[in-house]
């Protein structure tokens, strides 16, 4: 991590401490006016912490695995010139393991972009590291169930390389018609 | 404890167990990690939790399900699809705050346009994404995003 984001993960933590402090005011002043609620709230709250902590720690320690034994050249290496099938099928992998928040992903596939990695290669990419990250997956499994979760997946895979090949027609189509018109 | 949770604690202990089997170097690295990552995260998940006791404590069940439930229909998916793409909600967070709407008298198709336009869509990271890839690309990406999630979000209405 620089400099510069170990600031602004600080900035985050502090923004969220505030919003925290907030709620929890909030909350306290709801639950003074409708004190015949404060169960209700309690109960919703408790539930769910425990089945956060029941599962958050380990995710954690998956993701700090990953996090250091898997190289972010890896993805470079795999992702750079892979076409065809293949290179679909490895842009969903690569992007499905847990390898950071997002805005670290924008910078890589800039950078492989720039080596001539194909486009839609690298939306589904993009795609696949946002919403099937390995560790995701397991949460939504623990609280929206195996029905939902694989058929969610299923459903985000299949359109998301739909939405990988349309956007890479649409910027060639939109590319040549602008070289031809200058 | 159910399974599901059991079984990603397990993989998490075994996954450990084999990292300082073969570097207890990089299993310590990975150790702090996986600690400064669970502080970063805290203050969120607490807001996330306390945001989910006063869902379902204070909002009546009706109230929930008239703006998010089954009569909500396409408007309720849509704004639905619309709030998870502007709110900033770490991915992993935004599965129990889905339990939670479910629970409360939510629509299948709304929690999914919910979580799907929350972890595709940035709007908050959008700036840094136009920057890295381009206006064009970023655009694209971002609007088509909402799109899929929308027609992912009926599919799975329809089937579940």
């Amino acid at each position: 991590m620089n400099p510069d984001q170990k600031k602004k993960a600080k900035k985050g933590m502090k923004r969220d401490l505030i919003i925290l402090l907030l709620l929890l005011i909030t909350t306290l002043a709801l639950i003074i006016i409708f004190p015949e609620k404060e169960k209700g709230v309690s109960d919703a709250s408790w539930d769910f912490l425990i089945e956060m902590m029941l599962i958050l720690p380990a995710i954690m320690v998956i993701l700090g695995l990953f996090a250091v034994w898997v190289p972010k050249e890896l993805i470079g290496k795999y992702l750079g010139h892979a076409s065809g099938i293949k290179g679909i099928i490895l842009a969903l992998i690569l992007g499905a393991l847990p390898t950071g928040p997002l805005y670290i992903a924008f910078p890589m596939a800039a950078a492989l972009l720039a080596k001539g990695a194909k486009r839609s290669n690298i939306i589904i990419f993009l795609s696949a590291w946002a919403c099937i990250k390995i560790p995701q997956e397991m949460v939504e499994l623990r609280f929206l169930g195996l029905e939902f979760m694989l058929l969610r997946l299923a459903l985000t895979i299949t359109f998301v390389v739909i939405m990988g090949i349309t956007i890479e027609k649409i910027i060639k189509w939109s590319d040549k018609k602008a070289s031809r018109s200058s | 404890m159910n399974v599901t949770a059991i079984f990603i604690n397990l993989i998490a202990i075994v996954g450990l167990l084999i990292a300082f089997y073969k570097n207890r170097e990089k299993a310590m690295m990975s150790l702090k990690v996986a600690v400064k990552g669970f502080i970063k995260m805290l203050p969120m998940v607490l807001i996330i939790i306390l945001g989910i006791g006063l869902l379902l404590g204070l909002v009546s069940p009706g109230t929930i399900s008239r703006f998010a439930g089954e009569q909500s229909g396409f408007w309720g998916v849509l704004i639905v699809g619309l709030l998870g793409a502007v709110l900033f909600i770490p991915a992993l967070l935004s599965f129990p705050l889905a339990a939670s709407l479910l629970d409360g008298g939510a629509s299948i198709s709304v929690v999914a346009a919910f979580i799907t336009t929350l972890t595709m869509i940035g709007t908050v990271t959008l700036p840094l994404e136009i920057r890295e890839l381009g206006k064009k690309m970023a655009l694209l990406r971002s609007g088509m995003s909402f799109l899929i999630a929308i027609i992912i979000a009926f599919i799975m209405g329809a089937i579940l």
